[in-house]
């Protein structure tokens, strides 16, 4: 159709694959990696407001008069754990153990739950002291901050209970266990995330 | 227990009858022209029985085909209502001078100036160049749908959700006041209080989502899907530019969500981000909307890049001078883009060495820049140049282009910067890259690649004149808008009182109607092809000669692109393949497995645009059902597994005996 | 209608010789601008002031030089383009010609070395002309005379009209301030409210006005006249006319100047400021004979108002870090971005239905005056009602008073425990 000559020499190389490839998957966890980039930056930018504002007090208390790091150590060690139990879990998953993939992921969702219960309590302490975020733009970065992480937390524990019932239901087939890998790389994530909150808002403010 | 005012207050929030600018005859005439407009649409499509049609093959679609050609029709809505807005502000500008008001009060015309820039750069130029990518680039990769097909769906969904809200802004209240970034702590509840920042806060919000969704899905149909062969040096330039684009979309629209999220917990919490009192930082507000905002106008500019790239060297029947260099040049220009955005305020006293630092680093973007404006220049080198309506784009932007970029290193030197900033000049100069950089290169692509999505060619004769149109109309108002800058007049004003302005303005407004002339031959060529499309009409699928794999497939492409995939030996795949002769399998056409269309992208941004609404009117139930029902939705879309199907293979069979059929009775 | 208060008075054609040293530049900048056909209304391009002059002398330096690579730019798309065109047989054609390691070598060299060029201007310019900087020169080869103390001038920027404090005077105006020439002046520039910008374009570049936080301006005029200032940053709804007049005067019309102001007998206390702060719009040029002590720091600690803390006293607290007892009490002390919903006071950028009109009506916000397009329709100068604060609340049952439209309510009221 085109007046074109291949150039002396030249063979026709294969133009087409005649066969099909089936589509392997990397591209979900992929996808969902360049997802958690981008919401590191969210956090990036609230880590860099409380950097900016996280010590305008506004004539007001401070993360020394505030703060209950015992409280905060407990949280840690809850979240931190419930990353171990995801782990359990996973490894779980790829011997195929639908009934203790499932009792892990159960542990980890309950110690999330555990976290954010004592995330509220802390948070309704606070609040009740008259330290809300209205307070000073301290108290708005404090709040804000910690509070994304926690909504995270909560989204994660929603997503984690679906999945519980998508695996119950159809046991741990090849989707299941992709959104169980995105799941996984998302609670890491928020562990990652924690032990920047721990030390950047909760150790160097008690500290300051 | 309840007055009637607290019973209303929990029904309607702070919406009310009074909400409706029915006393105002500009909106009222406005509100009919789109009412009597949208009853004949919708009377039309009733009348004709297309709602099946219209929701199962385009409102539901996944294919990156129909939704690419959504988005660009999304975008071109957009433009006429951003257009009006344009037409209203330099009117008003040229008639309120001296004694003369204008029609415009100050409330009125500040809302004009907010919504044109919020809705040209998010809800124009944004969706116009996401539908091109999603239209082209996969076609270009040779592969078969983007990589997430129902978060495509989605995305878009999302996109027209933000603009539907903020269209609702001009029937439903008011729309912002406080510029298209709204600045703190104008934009504050203390400053701006009502629902005009609202508006603008969940419209941008809820689109922000689907821009960043694409975002990721075809930064990762890129990685993923290339067909074999395709290395990334042989990766054609636009899909080069689309990934640069898509790279700085996912960094920095988190940084959006994040900001205008502080921001609507400063009006609805009452936090102290960006206030003045209460140690609240307002300056921190002007960095981090900049930290979007200026490598946003690089997400817009490089897929344009890439399109010019593209037409260049098709018109020119050439390979693209220096691709290795153009590639590193888009690259350069991407990561340098995050490093620049305090140029923006650099009369905020930030100091000498802060100033000259990102001075000194937005300058740096113009050696890639210009490198690849020399590329271009020596792909028409040697070349044989076909002057098609594509290729006279490149022509007209060129020389435009260029003074945009010599005005906009201008601007870098701060000292410079001081007597020009916010001044008319910078508003000539960002126009002067926006519409001869981003709305030059998008409307050369349409003209470039709508044979590829209908099957015809766009008329020549409209398309030329809607070129001359948009060249002397742009230079007719923004030529006059460089000089009133140099002049000491200052953007966003509804008055002047100085007359010695008024000749400038007055050709600024007839300009504007030569561009509005430019945008109606625009849509005259559509309807003049439509009609004559017989004549028209392309059978080979490859109407230009063209280089790249999107016209190695048939016009329009079928819904798996290529019944079989290409295999990629050099840069310029196609022209490979035709140089050296390829043969068409005709046999062993397998099923082909295709992701299937699902409604769950509609019914997803439509709650969340009921929830947007209920935000900004402060309908706590409303918003609360409709967050509960859209996780609901969220939910229960995962739980259908069932979301592909397999083309058979004798439907491709059929398919492509008939594209033989057409190609050999074409020779 | 009232008559513009500060009509553009047409400038007097600056002399080139001392505008600009070389020839070159000269006749480049002639070119540019005689066909613009702007005239000498290019004020930036035509400036009074030594600081602007500089600037301009940057601006026009800069366009040459990156002339240098535009100008054949645009020549070469139009050379190429016709030379390579299809029909023309004569022009070789060379599909393979697209890779030339020299010629790439030269097209980024090109820009690179400009930008060096350019990037070294931009370093010395801006820390020379930085306008923190005091005035080192009054003009090319002038430094400042030894015995010539600076004028400091306090400049608040209000809706929306501009306040001028003379420190050293002792005296204050409204919407216009006055200079004598070739005497550096050094501006303090605050906002009560929003951003601005103050700006004279005739005299030096701009810069923002921000409440609660101070930039600064060095700069001189070298010329006598009238000239005009404004706000370049987007303020609400009375922006457009936010221009002040600048008279620039020899020392004796100054000292004349200075003297009218106290003889206008007026005092600028805090009460006298509190009112002037609300929103108006074409504010005529008043004077007050003598400011009340500290008014412009309590401006800029957002503390004028009785009972308030001042900005320097919270910080003082911060920086010891912070404190818990007392708090409540510091809270209240501190609020100010709310007061002007407290005092019935319209924002600056109200919208529907916190502004208590009809939406994009013509009734006019606070502050504003009349429109003629509005005349028929009875234009008038104040909110047709009063704004609505049920309206603009979020919560039903919330407080309802004089508070405020938006959701956040909470800081004015008083905790709870």
């Amino acid at each position: 159709m085109h007046e074109m000559t291949p150039p002396p020499g030249a063979t026709a190389p294969v133009f087409y694959e005649q066969e099909e490839h089936a589509h392997g998957d990397g591209g979900t966890l992929f996808g969902f990696w360049i997802y958690l980039m981008g919401d590191s930056l969210i956090f990036a930018v609230l880590f860099a407001c409380y950097g900016v504002l996280g010590r305008n007090y506004a004539a007001g208390p401070s993360g020394a008069d505030l703060f209950d790091l015992r409280l905060v150590a407990v949280n840690t060690s809850l979240l931190l754990l419930s990353s171990i139990t995801y782990g359990f879990a996973m490894l779980e998953m790829d011997k195929e153990r639908v009934s203790k993939t499932l009792t892990w992921l159960a542990v980890t969702g309950a110690l999330g739950a555990a976290f954010l219960a004592i995330e509220l309590y802390e948070f309704a302490h606070l609040i009740r002291e008259g330290a809300t975020p209205q307070r000073s733009a301290f108290l708005s970065s404090f709040f804000t901050l910690v509070g994304t992480h926690g909504l995270h937390v909560t989204f994660g524990i929603v997503w984690l209970v679906t999945l519980m019932v998508q695996v119950r239901l159809r046991g741990l087939i090849m989707e299941n266990k992709r959104r169980l890998m995105c799941l996984s790389m998302f609670w890491h994530f928020l562990d990652v995330v924690w032990i920047g909150v721990f030390t950047f808002v909760y150790l160097m403010g008690v500290m300051r | 227990m309840f007055s009637n005012v607290d019973l209303q207050q929990l029904i309607f929030g702070r919406l009310s009858l009074e909400a409706i600018p029915y006393h105002e005859p500009i909106l009222l005439v406005t509100f009919a022209v789109v009412a009597l407009g949208g009853i004949a649409l919708l009377g039309a499509i009733t009348w004709y029985g297309k709602w099946g049609y219209l929701w199962h093959d385009w409102f539901t679609s996944v294919d990156h085909k129909k939704i690419g050609i959504m988005y660009v029709v999304l975008a071109i809505v957009m433009l006429l209502r951003g257009f009006a807005d344009a037409v209203m502000m330099i009117t008003q500008k040229a008639l309120s001078v001296g004694a003369s008001e204008g029609y415009l009060p100050p409330h009125h015309y500040d809302q004009v100036f907010s919504a044109h820039g919020m809705i040209m750069i998010f809800f124009m130029a944004m969706p116009f160049v996401t539908g091109i990518m999603n239209y082209i680039m996969p076609l270009q990769i040779g592969a078969r749908d983007v990589a997430f097909p129902f978060l495509n769906n989605f995305s878009f969904w999302m996109t027209a959700g933000g603009a539907v809200l903020t269209m609702m802004s001009l029937f439903v209240g008011e729309f912002s006041r406080a510029t298209w970034l709204g600045f703190a702590p104008l934009s504050g509840a203390a400053y701006s209080p009502g629902v005009g920042v609202d508006y603008y806060i969940w419209g941008l919000q809820i689109a922000g989502v689907g821009t960043t969704l694409s975002g990721i899905n075809l930064i990762a149909t890129i990685v993923k899907m290339r067909a074999p062969g395709m290395t990334m040096m042989k990766l054609p330039v636009f899909c080069w530019t689309t990934l640069a684009s898509n790279a700085i979309i996912v960094t920095i629209f988190p940084v959006l969500t994040a900001t205008l999220a502080l921001l609507a917990l400063d009006r609805y919490v009452g936090t102290h981000f960006f206030t003045n009192d209460f140690g609240g930082n307002s300056m921190m507000y002007m960095n981090l909307i900049w930290i979007w905002g200026h490598p946003e106008v690089y997400v817009l500019i490089l897929p344009a890049f890439g399109i010019f790239s593209e037409v260049t060297s098709t018109f020119c029947s050439k390979r693209l001078f220096g691709y290795t260099s153009m590639v590193y040049a888009t690259m350069v220009i991407a990561l340098v883009s995050w490093l620049v955005w305090l140029h923006h305020f650099f009369t905020m006293g930030a100091g000498p060495t802060v100033n000259a630092f990102f001075g000194i680093a937005s300058m740096i973007i113009s050696i890639p820049t210009g490198a690849k404006v020399f590329n271009w220049l020596f792909t028409m080198y040697r070349g044989k140049i076909r002057f098609e309506t594509p290729f006279i784009w490149v022509v007209g932007f060129i020389p435009t282009f260029v003074i945009g970029g010599l005005t906009g290193v201008l601007l870098a030197v701060p000292p410079a910067d001081f007597v020009v900033h916010n001044s008319l000049f910078l508003v000539a100069h960002f126009h002067n890259v926006i519409i001869g950089g981003v709305v030059f290169g998008l409307l050369a692509g349409v003209q470039y690649w709508f044979p590829k999505a209908f099957g015809y060619k766009l008329d020549p004769f409209w398309g030329k004149a809607s070129f001359w149109c948009w060249l002397v109309g742009f230079w007719t108002v923004f030529g006059p808008l460089y000089v009133l800058g140099l002049m000491g007049v200052t953007r966003r004003t509804q008055h002047f009182d100085d007359p010695s302005v008024q000749p400038f303005l007055t050709v600024a407004a007839i300009g504007v109607f030569i561009i509005a002339a430019g945008i109606l031959a625009f849509l005259i060529q559509l309807l003049v092809s439509y009609l004559r499309r017989d004549s028209l009409r392309d059978l080979t699928g490859d109407p230009w000669d063209g280089r790249t794999l999107e016209w190695a497939t048939s016009s329009p492409p079928p819904p798996y692109n290529f019944a079989f995939t290409p295999v990629v030996h050099d840069l310029d795949a196609w022209w490979d393949m035709k140089r050296r002769g390829f043969d068409h399998p005709m046999e062993g056409f397998k099923p082909i497995h295709m992701p299937k269309n699902t409604g769950a992208g509609v019914v997803l941004a439509g709650l969340s645009t009921v929830l947007g609404f209920a935000l900004v009117w402060y309908i706590w139930w409303l918003a609360a059902l409709s967050f509960v029902a859209l996780l609901a939705a969220a939910i229960i879309h995962t739980f259908n597994y069932n979301r592909d199907y397999y083309i058979p293979a004798e439907d491709v069979v059929r398919l492509e005996s008939q594209r033989m059929a057409q190609l050999a009775g074409r020779a | 209608m009232q008559t513009p208060m500060h009509p553009a008075h047409p400038i007097a054609c600056p002399r080139w010789s001392y505008a600009l040293k070389s020839r070159s530049l000269r006749i480049l900048a002639l070119l540019a601008t005689a066909g613009l056909l702007a005239g000498c209304n290019m004020t930036v391009m035509f400036p009074s002031g030594d600081v602007a002059v500089q600037q301009r002398n940057l601006v026009v330096a800069s366009v040459a030089l990156m002339l240098l690579v535009v100008l054949p730019v645009i020549a070469l798309t139009f050379i190429f383009a016709w030379r390579y065109r299809a029909s023309n047989t004569d022009a070789p054609y060379d599909p393979e010609f697209h890779h030339s390691t020299q010629l790439e070598v030269v097209i980024w060299t090109v820009p690179l070395l400009i930008i060096i060029a350019l990037g070294a201007m931009t370093w010395i310019g801006t820390h020379t002309l930085d306008p923190y900087r005091p005035l080192t020169r009054i003009g090319p080869n002038k430094p400042v005379p030894p015995d010539v103390k600076p004028l400091t001038v306090e400049v608040v920027a209000l809706d929306w009209k501009w306040l001028f404090i003379y420190p050293d005077y002792g005296i204050a105006s409204v919407n216009e301030m006055a200079a004598p020439v070739d005497v550096p002046i050094s501006f303090k520039i605050t906002s009560s409210s929003v951003w601005n910008t103050f700006f004279v374009p005739a005299m030096a570049g701009m810069i923002y006005a921000m409440p609660a936080m101070e930039t600064k301006l060095h700069a001189v005029m070298n010329e006598e006249g009238n000239f005009t200032g404004q706000s370049a940053h987007y303020s609400g709804s009375g922006f457009s006319r936010m221009n002040f007049g600048f008279r620039s005067l020899s020392q004796q019309g100054f000292d004349e100047w200075i003297a009218k102001a106290r003889s206008a007998g007026a005092s600028l206390d805090r009460d006298v400021f509190l009112k002037l702060e609300k929103p108006s719009e074409e504010e005529p040029v008043r004077y007050f004979a003598s400011v009340e002590n500290g008014l412009y720091e309590a401006i800029l600690g957002l503390c004028v108002a009785p009972g308030q803390m001042c900005v320097s006293e919270m910080h003082h607290i911060d920086r010891m870090g912070g404190t818990a007892e007392g708090s409540e009490e510091n809270r209240k002390r501190l609020d100010y971005d709310n007061r002007r919903l407290e005092r019935g006071d319209e924002p600056s950028g109200a919208t529907f239905p916190a502004s208590g009109r009809p939406p994009q009506g013509s009734v006019q916000p606070q502050g504003m005056m009349p429109r003629d397009q509005n005349m028929s329709r009875g234009g008038v100068n104040a909110p047709e009602t009063q704004p609505d604060q049920g309206q603009g609340n979020a919560l039903p049952g919330a407080d309802r008073g004089p508070a405020p439209a938006q959701l956040n309510s909470q800081p004015t009221d008083g905790h709870k425990h």
